[in-house]
Parts: structure tokens; sequence; C-alpha cells
């Protein structure tokens, strides 16, 4: 097993699932970067940060060190300002969160505590999805220890800051996982999100100075300090620091979540981390990060998973957990269950997205059910359009629309076949087998 | 009525924020804990105790997936319908559920022990289909496991 140094989030992880506590963490060198994090600059390591290029891990991809710094500092910024660790982890398919939260639980509180110093922040909240029971037993625990060893509360480690964090668990909304719905959700509000500008980083939870960062870019955070930006950019495979939690889950050998080089090619993740289809299972094409998220197939597997190349190749990195659709699925049936899930997640905020999306899954359920006409692929086309970018208030039903604008283009012909046979011919298939 | 009990943890909850209304979720989830649900009656106090209209708390109540506005049963299953389990047959995993219950998605069984559930992705995708009764996740479901569950929690079918 490679050890922290080349796989700094998961490289000390306890092998029969526990986590740590704080006496085996701090045998690891843990809370050794939050020592010198103390004795820097808070604009030193934001800029440390921003050198190492660690991407928001959440799917968004934006440079974590120069989100940091549009936070007012000094003794004029107004008071208090808040850091969050968006552990709502609910985007179909992803899995990477729920593995540090668990087995790992120092790894994010140390790195929540350096990236609250960076801003110059007073209280830290951990907003967890309620679903996620273990990891908020052990994220509770590992509070407490900290609290215990003076890395929590006022005046740590005699650096003269001081930090209050505690655990929020909601209670089950995709939409919280948006920044500035997460704030209403916090403040005890409808969790439907914020018109921005103002950001976050300037007027955020109560109106106060907030950062809203990933669990896993706050896991990234430690191995920074310690190791330095040069050393964390050697880790990578690409223009994006660092190493990154890709997983896989679908018909293949061995589903699961691996620490690897950023930049690690779609294809080695699944054929040699997944070990390949499983056994009478063949590849149809894999969604890349996340159910909002383009698909890809066969040809584009040799893409580097890393923000840019993924861009490029005309999806998006998202959060780098694959799902792999197989040949037995019914590519119509997999594109309802997506857009079925964001439509009942959708807040009802905005309209296009309100009323968009239950039409878009009705239509597709429709098609699937044998009852599609001619005309209703262009239907649904017109959608990825009116639902698109800058016509919705945030980013989900864009989301939405990007599977099911690259699936129109794939599985064209599929769509088709369910319009013109008025039925499933998966189904069908089923049906005869059974018969 | 509030027990003393609940409007003790619903007060130490407010006392954490400068803002009464920011322990809603936390105070309807301290009934919920106790009850299973969350009825008019209560909600009302609890709206009373956070300075909120009842709309408004019932706004925030009804915006989760997880605050039950109806009563469910003693176990609360929550099935994860999302893409990934579909692709690993949940839906099998669901037509087992509904024949041995005897009930569909949405409805409790008459001996008020189960409740079942659809939620999306549970996050544990490697190990899909998944499923949780109550707060305990159960991955790797074929319909054999789906049978000891449910006689774990008091099935005796």
């Amino acid at each position: 097993m490679a050890g922290i140094a080349e796989k700094p989030l998961t490289g000390n992880l306890r092998l029969d699932g526990e986590a740590p506590d704080i006496k085996e963490y701090e045998g690891r060198g843990g809370y050794e970067a939050l020592r010198k994090a103390l004795k820097t600059a808070p604009s030193e390591i934001q800029k440390e940060v921003k050198e190492a290029n660690l991407r928001g891990r959440g799917g968004a991809g934006f440079n974590t060190g120069l989100k940091w710094s549009f936070v007012p500092m000094g003794e004029d910024a107004p008071r208090p300002k808040y850091l969050i660790a968006n552990a709502d982890e609910m985007e179909p398919g992803t899995f990477k969160d729920r593995l540090l939260l668990e087995r790992n639980p120092h790894l994010v509180i140390e790195g929540m505590i350096i990236a609250s110093f960076a801003i110059e922040a007073d209280a830290a909240f951990v907003f967890l999805r309620w679903e996620y029971a273990l990891a908020a037993k052990r994220m509770r625990k590992a509070i407490a220890e900290a609290y215990g060893k003076g890395y929590l509360g006022r005046d740590i480690l005699g650096s003269g800051f001081g930090l209050e964090m505690r655990v929020h668990v909601s209670a089950g909304r995709y939409i919280c996982g948006e920044e500035t719905a997460l704030l209403n959700a916090l403040e005890g509000r409808r969790a439907i999100p914020r018109s921005k500008p103002p950001f976050p980083q300037t007027s955020g939870l109560w109106g106060m100075p907030t950062v809203v960062n990933n669990v896993e870019t706050l896991s990234n955070v430690p191995p920074i300090i310690s190791g330095g930006a040069e050393w964390y950019k050697g880790l990578s495979r690409s223009e994006d620091g660092g190493t990154k939690l890709y997983g896989v889950s679908g018909r293949v050998r061995r589903p699961g979540l691996w620490e690897l080089p950023m930049g690690t090619s779609a294809r080695e993740i699944l054929e040699e981390h997944a070990g390949g289809m499983a056994d009478g299972f063949r590849f149809r094409c894999l969604i890349p990060g996340g159910a909002s998220t383009e698909f890809i197939c066969e040809e584009g597997l040799d893409v580097k998973m890393d923000f840019d190349s993924v861009r490029k190749a005309g999806s998006r990195l998202g959060t780098g957990t694959m799902i792999v659709l197989d040949q037995s699925v019914c590519p119509v049936a997999a594109l309802y269950n997506i857009e079925r899930f964001f439509a009942q997640e959708s807040c009802g905020w905005c309209t296009p997205c309100r009323e968009g999306l239950p039409w878009v899954a009705r239509l597709i359920k429709a098609i699937e059910d044998g009852a599609g006409e001619p005309g209703d692929i262009e239907v649904l086309l017109e959608h990825t359009d009116s639902l698109w970018m800058g016509k919705t208030y945030c980013a989900l039903a864009p989301g939405a629309m990007e599977p099911l604008k690259s699936g129109l283009d794939i599985f064209r012909e599929d769509f088709e076949r369910h319009i013109n046979e008025k039925g499933c011919p998966w189904k069908k298939d089923r049906r005869r087998r059974d018969a | 009525m509030l027990s003393d009990e609940e409007r003790l943890e619903i007060e130490e909850e407010i006392g954490r924020y400068a803002q009464e209304r920011a322990a809603s979720v936390e105070a309807l989830m301290s009934v919920q804990r106790r009850r299973g649900w969350v009825d008019d009656e209560t909600l009302g106090e609890v709206a009373s105790m956070l300075g909120m209209s009842f709309d408004e708390l019932d706004g925030v109540a009804t915006f989760y997936n997880l605050i039950f506005r109806s009563p469910v049963g003693k176990n609360v299953i929550l099935l994860c319908d999302t893409i990934s389990c579909m692709v690993m047959g949940y839906e099998t995993i669901l037509a087992h559920l509904e024949e041995k219950l005897g009930i569909r998605l949405g409805q409790t069984t008459a001996d008020g022990l189960f409740t079942l559930l659809p939620v999306p992705c549970l996050g544990a995708c490697e190990r899909s289909p998944v499923m949780m009764v109550g707060e305990k996740l159960f991955p790797g479901l074929t319909p054999e496991r789906v049978d000891e569950i449910l006689r774990e929690h008091g099935w005796r079918g």
C-alpha cells in the first residue's frame, strides 16, 4: 500500500475500516501542518494553496486559494467570519466524501482549521447529510478530541487564533449542496439558492463573509501546507495539483474508490483499478463525474481525468466518480432515472427548473413506456436549451441537461427505436427471455 | 404537547445560534427522534419557540425529504432508487420489498412495523444496491439479504 507521501488523503487509513483516534492521527504526523500554518501569515497560506492549484473537488473546479482570496481580511473586516465544510454529498453516483468523513475525520478537521485560519474565520460548520449517520458520529467524536487537545477553541496552541466548530446535520435535499442554498439551510430557511453577486466570501452566512468548501478539497489543505505547493503539484499528472479520489460504480469487476494522481486516464481507472467489466456485461458508456455530467464512450476513454482535459473532451470531471452503463441497461430508462432525480430535487424557486424538469422526466418516461410520439425528441432538445446556463437561478437544471444533451446525441437511435416500436426493446428482450 | 426533555433540548440548540430560527432542523429532528414524525400541534409549539409562524416552519419542514409530517412505521426503510443502484438492479429489490411487506413505496405496513420510502443516492455506490433501515446502512442487497434484514427488525414473514 502506497504511503502518505503518494496518497496524502488515504495513505494512512486503517485497514479495519475504523477511524484513527487523535493519538493515532498525531502519531502519523497529524496536526503538524496546523502547527506550521499557525506560524505562517494567513495571506501566505492563501498564496501557497493558490499556487498548488488545488481546484474545488465538489465539481466546480474553482481554484481554492483564489476563492479564499475574496474574503475581506484584517482588522477592518466584518466579523464573525465563517468556514463551512460542504459534506452534503448527494450527487448521484458519488461516494468519495463519505470515505474521508468516516475514515479520516481528523484530516478533514485539520484542513478546516487551517482554512479557517487562512481566512481568519471565527466559526466553522460541517454541513452533513442526515443519511451519513456514521460520519456524524465519527466527526463529532473527532471534533471533541480536537477541542481536548487545544486544536479548537480559544487561542489554539498559543497562537492567539480561536475557532469554534460543530456539525450541522441536514435533513435530506440535494439542493443544499449548492453553496448559497446551503447558507439558507443553515440559517433555518427553505434551502433555495441566493442570487450571486454578492458572493458568500463577502456576504454569506447571516450576511457575513463565508467560505464553503467541499470535504475533499479541505482534506487537501494539510498536505499542501506540510509538503509545499511544488511537491503537491508533482503528485499530479496534469496542470491541476494533487491527487484525486476516483470512483467507479456499475457492472465492473471491482467497484470502488481510489486515490490516484490527478489526470489519471478514465481507461486506467476503469480497466486497471476497477478491473474492467464484470463477466457477462459489455461496456456501453460512462458518466465521468456524478449524474450531472455528459456521457463518455469507448473512443473517449483515454481522456485524462482532470478538470481541463475532461472539459476539452466535451464533459466535466465533476466529482470524479464514474457511473458505468453496460449494454444490459436501457439508456432511455437510465436517463429517465437521472432526470426524475433532478425533477424531484428541484427546489421549485425558479420556473424553468420547477416546470421544465418534471416535463422532461414525464416525456422520457412516456417514450420508455411506449407512448412516445414523433417530435418528442425535438421537445427534449428544446429543453436542453431553455434550461441551460443563464436561464435558471442556479446550476441544478443546467446540470440535469448535461447528461440529457449528450444522451440524446449518442442514444438517438435508441430513442427513435422506442418511439417507432412503441416500447422499450430491452424490456421486450427480457420478456422474451423470461417466456 | 412538547415534553420537558424536548423543550430543553430545543432550547439548548437555539442557544447555540445568534438567530433562533437557525435551530429549525435540529428542533424538528429532536421531536422526530422521539415520536417518529412531527404533528401539527407540536410543529406549532416548536414554531413559537423559534419565533416563527406555523407556516414558516412548515415551509422548512416540508422542504426536506427526511422530516416526516405524517405518521411512519417503527422502522423507516430508505431504498436508494438512483442511477448506480438502478444499474445494479434496485428494481428487483423494490419489487421484493413490496411483495414481502405487502405495501407500495410511500406506505406503512398494517402492523406499523415498516414504512418504505425511496431516497436519492446514499453515497455508497460501490456497494449498490443499498438501503437504510433507521440510521443503519445495508449495502450489497439481494432478495435473501433483504429477508434477513427484515427479520432482524421484527418481520415475521
